[in-house]
Order: C-alpha cells, then structure tokens, then sequence
C-alpha cells in the first residue's frame, strides 16, 4: 500500500504551492485514495471544487504528513469520495451546487447549501438559471411502527443561528436526527474570487463571528506562506496571543452555557460575567470585542502597549483565582453531573473516521491539534499541554473545555512574560507569479483549513476556508442516536458547532 | 377570593426577583407578571388554522378551574366565604380537570411541540394525582375531615403534636408542588428550549388574551400550592371564624409573611439544583407517592403516628 506522500509523488506536482505539495492525479489515484481513506489508514481534511477541478486535502496522522491531491475534470463529473467514505458526501453536495461538479457514484444527490433562492445554478461553475419549479426537500425516511416526526427550527427560540433539524423519534428516544443547514449561506467563496488581500482578509475574519481570529489568522498565514513573507517575532506572538484569547472567551462561554441548557443558570452567569472580563479587556487592548480584523496578512494591525499587557494580565490573573470554584460547582452538583454523564456518546471510531477537530475529537479519544501536530510559531516555542479524553460524553466536552482554558491561560501567561520586541508587521510583497498554499490553524472548535490561490496580480483567485464544523455536524447526528429528545439541547451545546462558518 | 387574584402575579414576580438575585443580576420589577398579563390582554390572538373550538375555550375554563380552587384554600382566615363549598379533593379534582383540557389543547393544533409536552404533562400527572390524593387522605385521617378549614383548624390545635405520617405528607407535597408548578428541577419555566419544555411546550401555541388567561392560571397554581402548604403544615396566625379585623390584618400579615419565605426557599432551590432528565421524573414523583402512601399506612396502623 503506498503511502501518502508517494501517492503525491506518483501525481503532477503543482509549483509554488506551499508549505506541503499538491499534486494532480489520475482518476485511478483518486479513487486508491478513495479506498484508502474508507479503510481509515488516512483522514480526509477537506474537500473542495474549483473550475473543472476536484481537490482533496488528505493527512496522514501516523506519518505525521498532509497534502493536496487534484483531479481534472472538464465533464464536471468526478469519482465519488462520499460513496465509501460518509465524511466527504457534504462537502461533495456543496461542491455540486457551488460548481456543478457531480460526484459520480454518491448515495445522496440532494441539493446542500442551495434552496433554490439564487436564481442560478451552480454560481461558482458555469452559471446557469436555476429551474423555475421549486423541488421539495426530501428528509431521508425512518420506518418503524409508532415514529413521530419533530421538525424543529430553522428559525429557534433564542439567539442562535439557523438551522433545521428533523427529529424522528420514538416516545422520547430519538431514532433519527437529520440535519438541513445553508440557511446563512453569504457567497464568501464567490466574494473572494478577484477580491484584493485587505479586502479578502476582512471577508476570511468574517466567515464565523466567534472564530473571527481564528479565520483571520488562518487566511493571513496562508497569504504570509504563500508568498513567502518573513513574519517579525513579535507579530506571530501577537497573533498567537488573540487567538488564545478567542479560545479563552469562547469555551468560558460555552462551558456557562451548557450548565444553562441543564436549566443550571448559576454557571452559566458566573461564567458569563468571567467571559465578559475577556471581551472587556479585548476590547481595552485591541480596539474590538472579538478582536475583529486585527490580524492581516504580513502581522498584526495594532501593536501592544505595556499597558495592554497589563490589563490582559490582570484578566488571567483573576480568571485564574475565580474559575477553580467554578469548577468545583461544575464538579459537585450531582444534579448537573447527573445530566451530563454519559449524555450525548461520541463513538471513539467515529470521531477518528470523521476527523472531528477540537474539543469533539479530544473528548473521544481523538488526539489531534494542529498547534501541535503541525506546530506554526511560536507554538513550537511554547509549552502547552493537550488534553484528551475517552469517555466522549457531554462531560468530557466538558472537561476538555476546562483543560483548554487552563492550557490558554498558561499560554497567555506565557506569551505576556516572553513577548519580543520589535516591528508588528511587514509589507507585503507582490506576488510573482500564481501562488497557492494550503495551512491548517486551530481555532476554538477545531482546526480550519484554508486553501488560497494568489493570482499573478496579486488578487485572489480562489480561496476555500473549511470549518471544523463540517465533519462535526454530522457527528451529531450519530452521537443524538438513542438519546432521548429533551437532551438534545445539551448535546448540540457540548458540540457548539458553527452555521455561519459551516454555510460558508 | 378576590385576594388570591391580586397576590398571585405578585408572588411569581417575587420568586422571579429572587432568582435574579441570587444569579446576580438585576431582574424584573417584581410587578413586570401585572404588566405582562395587561400587555398580552391587550394583544390579539393569532390562532392557528386548524385550531378547533376546544383550542378556543381551553384557557378560559383552566382560569376558571384553578382560580376556583384557589379561592377554596384557607389563605390567612379559616371559613371565608369560598371554603365552605368544597374540600381538597375538590381542589385536586378541579386541578386535575384544567390539566386534562390542557393536554387536550397542547395536542389539538397537532405539532410536534405540543404533543411532547401533553405526552410529558400526563405521564407527570399520572403520578402526581395519586400522590396528591394520598396526601389528603393522611390529612384528613388526622383532622377527621377534609374540609380545608377544619384541618387548618384542627392543626392550629394542641391535639395534632408532632407526627411522623404528618411530615411524610409534607415532603411529598412540597414535590407534588414542585412537580405541579413546572418548576426545576421538574420543568424549568424560565427556558427558550422547545424540546425541553414540559407546560411551556403545551401553551406554545397561545397568544393574546389567551395565553393571559393560562398565564394568571399557572401564577394562581404556585400561589395555591403555597397557601397550602401554608394553612396545612403551617397554620400559625391563621385567624378564625368570629374574629375581630385586628385579627384578620395580622392574619393577612402574616400569610404574606409565610408566602415570602416560601419564595425565597423556592428561589434557592431552584438555583443550587439543574433540571433532571425527563426520565428521571417518575422516579422523583414515584418517592412522593411513596411517602404519600407510607404516610396514610402510619396512619392505618397507629393514630398516633
């Protein structure tokens, strides 16, 4: 069996994408890959489509490699991914209907971010107008005697976002969850073809609000890779920083707001007011709650007072005083544990097949951070810790939540304490020449994979962001299975994956 | 009569204060439930298309249901002009009906939201009926009635002392009252999670004047379920037949008295516990009935106990 790399080597390697190789293969190689992701010897990172062209990102975790595999196709149509391996048929449905590109062989043909509300097929391909008769949505049908349907959103009470799910259940145990998503689809892909950098780098940060950084800092690393940028220290410690507050903020968040769903407000205010504190002193250090906009490709757009550092300082210094009794609470009200024990099981195979990233796939005994994996500065540097759990329920969500947000206090320590001096960015060069690149970067919920091509004037040409989400989604259509229907507000809070960033 | 109509928004804003509170946060005015009940008058009713007339009348006829049964506990004076007409198992009976016609109306307009909670409502019900009744069988094998004045009455006495059947009727009906009332950790009242709600989920469907109407009547429930609590277990200051209006004001007093405690409790218990899973409900009304029936057997096998 050949390994990943002399699969690429076996391919037309394409110049100038960095860091890790691309290579357009033969329909035959594509379809060995096929093979070799069903039998779980790799792990599919992303899927994506192109004008008459079909990519697949692939990893290797056991050789500790990943790259890019390419297959032309004028005809639009391409060997199914999704026939033999689930992970991949989403991110087929969207390709088909961004690119017409249809996967030849898949089980479901059904439209995915499409509803019919463009006025145009395929938008990214060959436009063509949309069919005037609208086709109604078909759910996938669950047969048994007794089966009651429960359609729930897209619109839900609350703030969230949008997004459908068609329970089947029995009594209360649920026997099927279907998901419908692309209700918050804005055209990002569409609005980056052509688009300048500055331009392209605000559309990236504002793909998923929550993870404004992470985007943010994985669009501009793939520019700052991509054309070869040498990124001065303090800037890549900068980022660093932001996205480690990001993550901070957010799992705060989340770990308040899953005791909520178990009707246990106590957390969720106690963890809201330490959350709060973050966005507070983001907003004081960077002008932006959320931090938006503040890493461009080349560095950071503000530099850091010393004042700023101490207000961050002062944060985790607090934090790190009040969240032990939150803890404790979390860890000593039987009520609550009672709820989330054993709530919500994510299957340890399961997550490996789908790749899930982030606290999903480390709950489930998944161990897998690209901080780690694939160390970008100045993690490399850094001394961190990544936790990993097996029990894969709500509470080791949870608890990998907790680990995380002691880990990122250490890290903002740490970073405060050894911050170098000097310049927050560098100019950006011309392109010379078509340049791609490919980078993975770990935001919140797991590791978002940018692909980016720059075209010879400096624009981008095309510009795919994949959120973790898209292998997470469909994980919790399988761990919902067999629980009853009043738990699945607290499993989808446990996973707390992205509509924004998933409709791209 | 007129007293527990005025009272019972009052009570549920105080609760909702507390818990405000005690999370920390500003919360409500505690007259924001007079002014929600003006507002939803106010407003129209969206019906849905298939709603039939059941659907209509339904909140009128729980109002009416539960606003009876409330006038029909002895709040601060035994013998009101109401208390004479019926006993606790009327009031459980009347309870009992308003719950019946709104599980009816939680499945009539037929989504999915409102069969849950009708689903959910009655196997809750189920328990918590006979647990209730058991609990007025202890008590009025003790008072020798089940005239609510007369047990009050007989419990101010000095011939009730200390009884273990006594307490185990207490605790199962500070359960059935929890259970009754949808709060946590049964139902949580204050959730935007459809698929959570258990009374929330039947009434989803109501608007306007209506949902009004099923508000007032799930403020009256709590209060009644306190008053309760309060002229059974707690009957100090209850004031008698024949008493002068001195007697009476402090009698007023201190039910009001006894109903903020009863608040406050509520409001920390609420807070320190999360809501347990729907299945494990039977398991907790299950406990009450027990001690429901423990209780009435005590009885049964010595009178003193």
């Amino acid at each position: 069996m050949p390994a990943l790399q002399d699969l690429i080597l076996a391919g037309n390697r394409v110049q100038h994408h960095v860091p890790v190789p691309r290579a357009v293969v033969a329909p035959e190689i594509w379809t060995s890959a096929t093979e070799r992701l069903a039998e779980d010897h790799w792990t599919l990172l992303d899927l994506w489509g192109d004008r008459g062209t079909v990519h697949m990102a692939l990893l290797d975790i056991k050789a500790r490699y990943r790259g890019v595999i390419s297959l032309e196709c004028p005809d639009g149509r391409f060997p199914s991914v999704g026939r033999v391996h689930p992970p991949a048929i989403r991110l087929e449905r969207a390709a088909a209907d961004l690119f017409g590109l249809l996967p030849q062989g898949a089980n479901d043909s059904r439209p995915w971010l499409d509803h019919g509300q463009w006025g145009l097929r395929s938008p990214l391909g060959d436009p063509m107008p949309a069919s005037s008769e609208s086709t109604r949505y078909r759910f996938l049908e669950s047969k048994g005697e007794n089966l009651h349907q429960v359609p729930v959103g897209p619109v839900h009470a609350g703030i969230i976002e949008p997004g459908h799910f068609r329970f089947t259940a029995s009594g209360e145990t649920i026997v099927r969850l279907e998901e419908r998503f692309g209700y918050t689809h804005k055209g990002i892909e569409a609005l980056m073809e052509g688009a300048t950098l500055d331009r392209a780098s605000k559309l990236a940060g504002r793909t998923s609000g929550d993870s404004t950084v992470a985007y943010a800092y994985a669009f501009a690393r793939a520019v700052d890779v991509a054309l070869g940028l040498e990124i001065p220290g303090r800037a890549a410690w900068l980022r660093v920083l932001m996205a480690e507050l990001e993550r901070l903020a957010n799992h705060l968040g989340d770990i308040g707001a899953i005791c909520n769903d178990a009707a246990f407000p106590l957390m969720h205010t106690h963890c809201g007011i330490l959350r709060e504190r973050v966005l507070r002193v983001c907003d004081g250090v960077f002008g932006h709650r959320m931090m938006r906009d503040q890493i461009i490709p080349g560095g950071v757009a503000n530099d850091v007072s010393a004042e700023g550092q101490k207000l961050i300082n002062s944060m985790v210094v607090e934090i790190r005083e009040r969240f032990p009794d939150l803890i404790d609470l979390y860890d000593n009200t039987a009520s609550l544990q009672d709820r989330t024990v054993g709530t919500g099981h994510l299957k340890a195979n399961l997550a490996k097949q789908f790749g899930a990233g982030g606290y999903i796939g480390r709950a489930s005994g998944r161990d897998f951070d690209s901080r780690r994996f694939f160390p970008y500065a100045p993690y490399d540097e850094l001394n961190f810790e990544v936790p990993l759990l097996q029990e894969g329920d709500v509470n080791a969500r949870v608890w990998v939540r907790i680990r995380e947000v002691e880990q990122s206090l250490s890290l903002i320590e740490q970073i405060l304490q050894r911050l170098p001096a000097g310049p927050h960015g560098v100019e950006i060069s011309q392109a010379n020449g078509p340049r791609e690149a490919s980078v993975l970067v770990e935001g919140f919920r797991g590791d978002i994979h940018v692909w980016i091509k720059i075209a010879e004037d400096g624009t981008i040409q095309r510009c795919h962001l994949r959120d973790p989400s898209w292998f997470q989604w469909p994980l919790l259509e399988a761990a919902i299975e067999g629980n009853i229907v009043a738990d699945f507000p607290l499993c989808n809070k446990s996973f707390n994956c992205s509509y924004s960033g998933h409709d791209l | 009569m007129f007293l527990v109509l005025l009272l019972a928004p009052l009570l549920t804003g105080f609760v909702r204060k507390m818990k405000a509170r005690l999370l920390r946060r500003q919360g409500p005015s505690m007259v924001q439930p007079y002014r929600d009940l003006l507002r939803l008058m106010r407003k129209e009713v969206v019906l849905a298309d298939n709603a039939s007339w059941l659907f209509r009348v339904t909140p009128y006829l729980i109002f009416a249901a539960t606003w009876v049964a409330a006038a029909l506990v002895p709040t601060f004076a035994t013998g009101l002009t109401f208390s004479w007409t019926a006993d606790l198992i009327a009031i459980v009976a009347l309870l009992g009906s308003a719950r019946f016609f709104l599980a009816l109306a939680g499945m009539d307009v037929g989504t999915g939201f409102g069969g849950i909670g009708s689903s959910r409502e009655v196997m809750i019900a189920s328990l918590a009926e006979p647990a209730m009744l058991l609990i007025a069988f202890s008590l009025a094998l003790v008072a020798g009635a089940t005239q609510l004045s007369t047990v009050a009455a007989f419990m101010t006495s000095s011939a009730v002392g200390l009884r273990v059947s006594l307490g185990m009727a207490l605790i199962a009906l500070v359960m059935v009252a929890i259970a009754e009332n949808a709060r946590i950790p049964v139902d949580n009242p204050a959730t935007h999670l459809e698929l959570t709600m258990v009374h929330e989920a039947m009434v989803l469907e109501y608007s306007g004047r209506h949902l009004a109407m099923i508000e007032f009547a799930s403020f009256l429930k709590l209060l009644l379920y306190m008053s309760l609590i309060a002229c059974v277990f707690l009957p100090w200051g209850l004031v008698t037949v024949g008493s002068g209006p001195e007697a009476y004001a402090v009698g007023l007093v201190t039910y009001v008295g006894k109903l903020l405690i009863g608040g406050v409790l509520l409001a920390f218990f609420e807070t320190a516990i999360a809501k347990m899973r729907v299945f494990r409900v039977p398991d907790f009304l299950g406990a009450a009935l027990m001690l429901a029936l423990l209780g009435t057997l005590l009885l049964f096998v010595s009178r003193s106990l």
